[in-house]
């Protein structure tokens, strides 16, 4: 009997632990709120599911537990039962595979305005590169990686001079903007997570990987890497401020470009 | 990953065909008796060891597929540049071939009862064998000295390491070869040994068919096949 | 009803595989030591298994230490933190669950459930066993090497495996971890050889395939997916060790590691996630299924009653396991392959959910209306319905690609996986061995024991990886040695992982309950008789308790029907043995 309260409580205490968790996902701050509705739905589909076979268990196990004289029911199989069963289990899993599709492809597919804005993620350290007058992000080479051209741009393109340069500093973006997260690694695998956006994707050293969001309040989040990248792993953290329009060309003003940087480490070699 | 579900696709066919004779729709609870009259429930008459060494092929025919798998996926990447294949490798591919057609020679010399034929046959398949792993380890040795190092390319790393793979299976086929010789060199009865050189020649044909897949595939033929197959599909 | 019609009178020959010979031991070490007794091999497995996974479970105390009470235990530095994670996932898949299913109950099950002799190749039996010892000992030896074992986690994805950042990286710890893991894989090999080999040819006569009991479907299957998958991770292994040792890019790409420009140029990460996971999805039904099929058939024996829709949970296993092999990718949504992927492979993913539904509620079915024994494989056999159910709806969130970006590399996943593949099976696996004990033994193991040991089990594993979810959902990733101060976790969640500590501590030592009484018993337990579960397999019909070599004595058992006879109307017990012949009094059609 033991038995059959524990089950019972498992799934009542199952459900209100979910009801009453302070543990709960953090106020969303992109337009990835699809993914927090579909998440919703799977919670429902799944937690009914979960509820309806714990306590069916929990009773037969009641009715049917042992008692002298008590025999088994002999039934081998049923047929229809089994089909419609799986017609229902099928219905609910199209229930939840189906808006998570389309919000994958919403997810998959970058609007075409969107800014580019580069991630670059190194053993333990965040740097970041937006394109600077001409919109354009010049390319860049790992091997190209030297103490004075950290994110390894290459020179020779011209695209690239205007670039502006973030390393190990904060980044900031406009509010209600797409951006296009471009990310790079120049040694191991990274993730770029923030999880009041929700979306993440891995860093791949020799790859170039991307997501697309869109910042939706103001305010100041903490980036931190999802992906095993070896001693330093907790502690490979940054910070994404996002700005209003005005607070966001202030800031913009103020950055050096990939020009000015190079010119700065040259005059530091000098001296 | 294609080749790979490929291989297992076809895998996958011969599973069904033989669970389709295994009456996997039939109610069990309904038939009580004992099944054993009607032929083939409970086991194949083939013998145990050729299923046995049946099942073992498929591990390595994945093995190999995994490793063309690789091959292919590592081959589009933009560094590759394609090895030379030393002239040497038509030789050993000879070698291999004459070592698997004195094995099935050697089957039917078996299956006659002719021991003195089953000796000659197994030393030959035996030193036609060593001869093209010989072969193999002077053909990475004139690579080597032509400045083709394992890890200056990945060209280079895929072919060290598919040939090695596949010399060492060969090596490992050596040993089961060189039990079957030595016990035909005791006197066992040629008829008593048969089995033993049926499953020798099945893994030679294999290994045999493996060697040509990835001759083909480091040559580069392969390449220009997937490309026709390629174009023949979009 | 079908009555096969029977020769049953005449003189039936013996079902003995004719071309295997039986090899008889002849002095203690080819007896205990060097045996070719698949039941002798399998204890030797079980014992080696679980011996190595006592390792894990201190490593998971040391673990739990560090994330409950961060800063308390300065012996756990970052770099320990990361080989304890990873030598306990890694011990806990492999070394213990995939030997232990496998190379455990399959060497000691299938002969004897299918009514064969012996494994029909006994010798590579042997080698397998002990080629699976020299990779553990391989993977013990990592602790002592210099550097100590490999920190990278049980994926060892490169490049950071094989890298200076990562523990063991530049040291011997990754070489010993993948030199461990293809002896693994050879000696696996020859082992499932035997496995799969044994169901096809040495299956006594009249044992069809639809009268063979679900174990022996589900281990079956397992085995034959083990086979085809661990070559994946045997290629992979044997590239990262050119690309460690011999310089090769087959997965590096060019990298600058600390200011350093390395050597490598061209390779890719990813290649070396696609091999992996091609064998790392497989792996979660190779420990899945065989513990689908003996938890089907703990619920059809405690409970009297016959497995609710037989042909339903075979032809389950076989498509779970098909399906199994193209859905590999779901572990790599975010790892920036081709996000096109992402259709086909959560598809593919949800679509396995329903047969696996199809077997839960089965078993659920299987209770209804049946004649329930509360016994310790069915206390266990419940808990597993409970948790596996759990662990699979979660799985619903994680293959559903887009929910899965959020959640991925948090603790959500990391409970998922717990509840699904460590808590389930693990809870089959004690269930089965209080079930098979007696066989074994020939001695019960003490109930009382057992029942302290199920509920602190149970309840204790519930209470670990239920609330973790919730931190995943929270934000937490997974693989932090300390969250340190993170603006979005609050205090509240700190508490919560030092109670999940505690509970963890509680746990392990619960397991110290059931291991004192696994030993204790073989001398101390009750007395079982051949049969005390009065069940219909043909290990439970054997003349002498535990069974001497060969199993049947002077003849093999002839199978008259399939393994679930249990509450025949008409029969006079409430079981008959798949070897009994047919009683005509007994009607067959459903009432």
């Amino acid at each position: 009997m033991a038995v059959v309260l524990i089950l019972v409580l498992v799934a009542v205490a199952s459900v209100l632990f979910h009801l009453l968790s302070p543990w709960w996902w953090t106020p969303i701050a992109s337009n990835w709120h699809y993914i927090d509705n579909t998440i919703i739905v799977t919670f429902w589909i799944t937690g009914v599911v979960f509820v309806a076979v714990v306590l069916f268990v929990a009773y037969c196990v009641y009715r049917f537990r042992h008692r002298p004289g008590l025999k088994a029911h002999y039934e081998p199989e049923s047929r229809k039962l089994e089909f419609w069963l799986a017609t229902v289990t099928a219905i609910g899993v199209a229930a939840m595979l189906t808006p998570g599709l389309f919000v994958w492809h919403q997810f998959v597919t970058v609007p075409s305005d969107a800014t580019e804005v580069e991630v670059v993620g190194q053993q333990w350290l965040w740097s970041f590169r937006l394109p600077g007058a001409d919109g354009k992000l010049g390319t860049s080479e790992t091997r190209d990686v030297t103490s004075d051209n950290p994110l390894g741009i290459n020179k020779n393109d011209p695209a690239g001079l205007d670039d502006i340069i973030i390393s190990g500093g904060e980044l900031h973006l406009p509010m209600d903007k797409p951006v296009k997260m471009v990310l790079r690694s120049i040694d191991v695998l990274h993730d770029f997570y923030v999880p009041e956006f929700r979306a993440k994707m891995d860093m791949v050293p020799g790859m170039v990987t991307y997501f697309w969001f869109t910042p939706t309040r103001t305010g100041t989040f903490e980036v931190l890497c999802a992906e095993l990248c070896g001693v330093g792993h907790p502690q490979m953290r940054g910070t994404v401020i996002v700005d209003n329009d005005e607070d966001y060309k202030t800031w913009l003003g103020q950055q050096q470009t990939f020009t000015q940087l190079m010119a700065s480490g040259e005059t530091k070699t000098v001296n | 990953m294609s080749a790979i579900l490929i291989f297992l696709a076809a895998l996958a066919l011969i599973i069904t065909w033989w669970m389709a004779q295994q009456r996997l729709m039939s109610k069990p609870w309904l038939e009580v008796g004992h099944a054993g009259d009607t032929p083939q429930r409970e086991g194949s008459s083939i013998p145990t060891a050729k299923i046995g060494l049946g099942v073992f092929l498929a591990v390595v025919g994945a093995l190999f597929t995994l490793l063309i798998s690789a091959y292919f996926m590592r081959m589009g990447l933009n560094d590759w540049w394609a090895v030379p294949i030393p002239g040497l490798l038509w030789f050993n591919t000879a070698l291999l071939v004459a070592s698997s057609l004195a094995l099935q020679w050697t089957k039917a010399k078996a299956q006659r009862g002719n021991l003195e034929a089953v000796k000659a046959g197994l030393g030959l398949s035996f030193v036609t064998s060593v001869g093209f792993l010989v072969g193999q380890i002077l053909a990475w040795r004139q690579l080597t000295a032509a400045g083709y190092l394992v890890a200056d390319n990945p060209a280079n790393s895929f072919f060290y390491l598919i040939t090695g793979m596949h010399g060492l299976h060969i090596l490992g086929g050596l040993v089961a070869l060189g039990r079957t010789s030595f016990r035909a060199l005791k006197g066992v009865p040629a008829k008593a040994i048969w089995l033993s050189v049926d499953l020798c020649a099945m893994y030679w044909h294999f290994m045999l068919l493996v060697w040509l897949i990835l001759f083909a595939l480091l040559a580069g033929w392969a390449n220009d096949f997937v490309e026709i197959c390629r174009q023949l599909l979009t | 009803m079908v009555n096969i019609p029977s020769s049953m009178d005449d003189p039936i020959p013996p079902a003995e595989v004719e071309d295997v010979e039986l090899y008889h031991s002849h002095s203690w070490w080819t007896t205990y030591v060097f045996s070719q007794d698949a039941k002798v091999i399998a204890i030797q497995y079980s014992m080696t298994a679980m011996a190595i996974g006592l390792v894990a479970l201190v490593l998971s105390w040391l673990m739990r230490l560090q994330l409950g009470f961060p800063g308390v235990f300065t012996f756990i530095d970052a770099e320990r933190y990361y080989q304890f994670i990873t030598m306990h996932g890694m011990i806990m898949v492999i070394y213990l669950l995939t030997a232990l299913f496998l190379g455990g109950f399959g060497n000691y099950l299938i002969p004897l459930m299918v009514g064969a002799r012996d494994m029909v190749f006994p010798y590579a039996n042997m080698l397998s066993y002990w080629l699976y010892l020299l990779a553990v000992l391989i993977l013990v030896a990592s602790f002592f090497a210099p550097g100590g074992p490999t920190g990278a986690g049980w994926t060892l994805y490169p490049p950071q495996a094989v890298l200076s950042g990562t523990p063991g990286g530049a040291d011997w710890g990754i070489v010993l971890m993948l030199l461990s893991l293809i002896f693994f894989i050879i000696g696996f090999t020859m082992g499932g050889l035997n496995y799969v080999v044994t169901v096809l040819q040495g299956r006594t006569r009249g044992m069809t395939l639809m009268r063979l009991p679900l174990t022996i479907w589900g281990i079956f299957t397992a085995t034959v997916m083990a086979l085809l998958a661990f070559p994946a991770l045997f290629v992979a292994s044997v590239m990262m060790l050119f690309d460690r040792l011999l310089g090769t890019s087959f997965f590096m790409p060019a990298i600058v590691e600390m200011g350093e420009q390395l050597q490598h140029a061209g390779g890719t990460p990813i290649l070396f996630q696609h091999l992996f996971w091609f064998f790392g999805h497989p792996e979660v039904y190779i420990v899945a299924l065989p513990a689908f099929g003996i938890v089907s058939d703990l619920i059809s024996t405690h409970a009297r009653k016959n497995i609710f829709g037989y042909r339903m949970m075979v032809w389950a296993i076989v498509i779970i396991g098909a399906l199994s092999f193209v859905v590999w990718a779901h572990h790599m949504y975010v790892s920036g392959m081709n996000p096109n992927f992402g259709f086909f492979f959560a598809t593919t993913t949800l679509i396995i959910a329903v047969p696996t539904a199809l077997k839960v509620y089965n078993w659920v079915l299987t209770l209804w209306r049946g004649d329930i024994h509360l016994t310790l494989p069915m206390l266990f056999a419940l808990a597993f319905i409970v948790t596996f159910l759990n662990g699979g709806l979660t799985g619903l969130f994680l293959g559903n690609v887009v929910v899965d970006v959020p959640l991925s590399d948090t603790l959500f996943v990391v409970a998922h996986f717990h509840m699904v593949m460590g808590v389930a099976p693990i809870l089959v696996v004690f269930g089965a061995i209080y079930h098979w004990y007696p066989k074994i033994t020939g001695r019960m193991m003490d109930e009382t024991l057992g029942r302290i040991h199920f509920w602190v089990t149970f309840l204790g594993a519930y209470l670990i990886f239920f609330p973790m979810h919730y931190l995943g959902l929270l934000g937490m990733p997974r693989r932090y040695y300390e969250m340190g101060e993170t603006a979005f976790v609050p205090p509240s969640a700190h508490s919560l992982n030092e109670f999940i500590t505690i509970v963890a501590l509680i746990v392990g030592a619960g397991q110290m309950v059931f291991l004192f009484n696994l030993f204790w018993s073989v001398r101390h337990g009750k007395d079982a008789g051949g049969n005390p579960w009065r069940a219909t397999t043909l290990e439970w019909q054997t003349p002498t308790t535990p069974p001497p070599h060969g199993n049947f004595g002077k003849d093999l058992p002839i199978v008259y029907r399939w393994a679930y006879d249990y509450s025949v109307p008409g029969a006079a017990e409430d079981f008959i043995p798949q070897n009994q012949p047919n009683d005509d009094r007994i009607s067959r059609e459903p009432s």
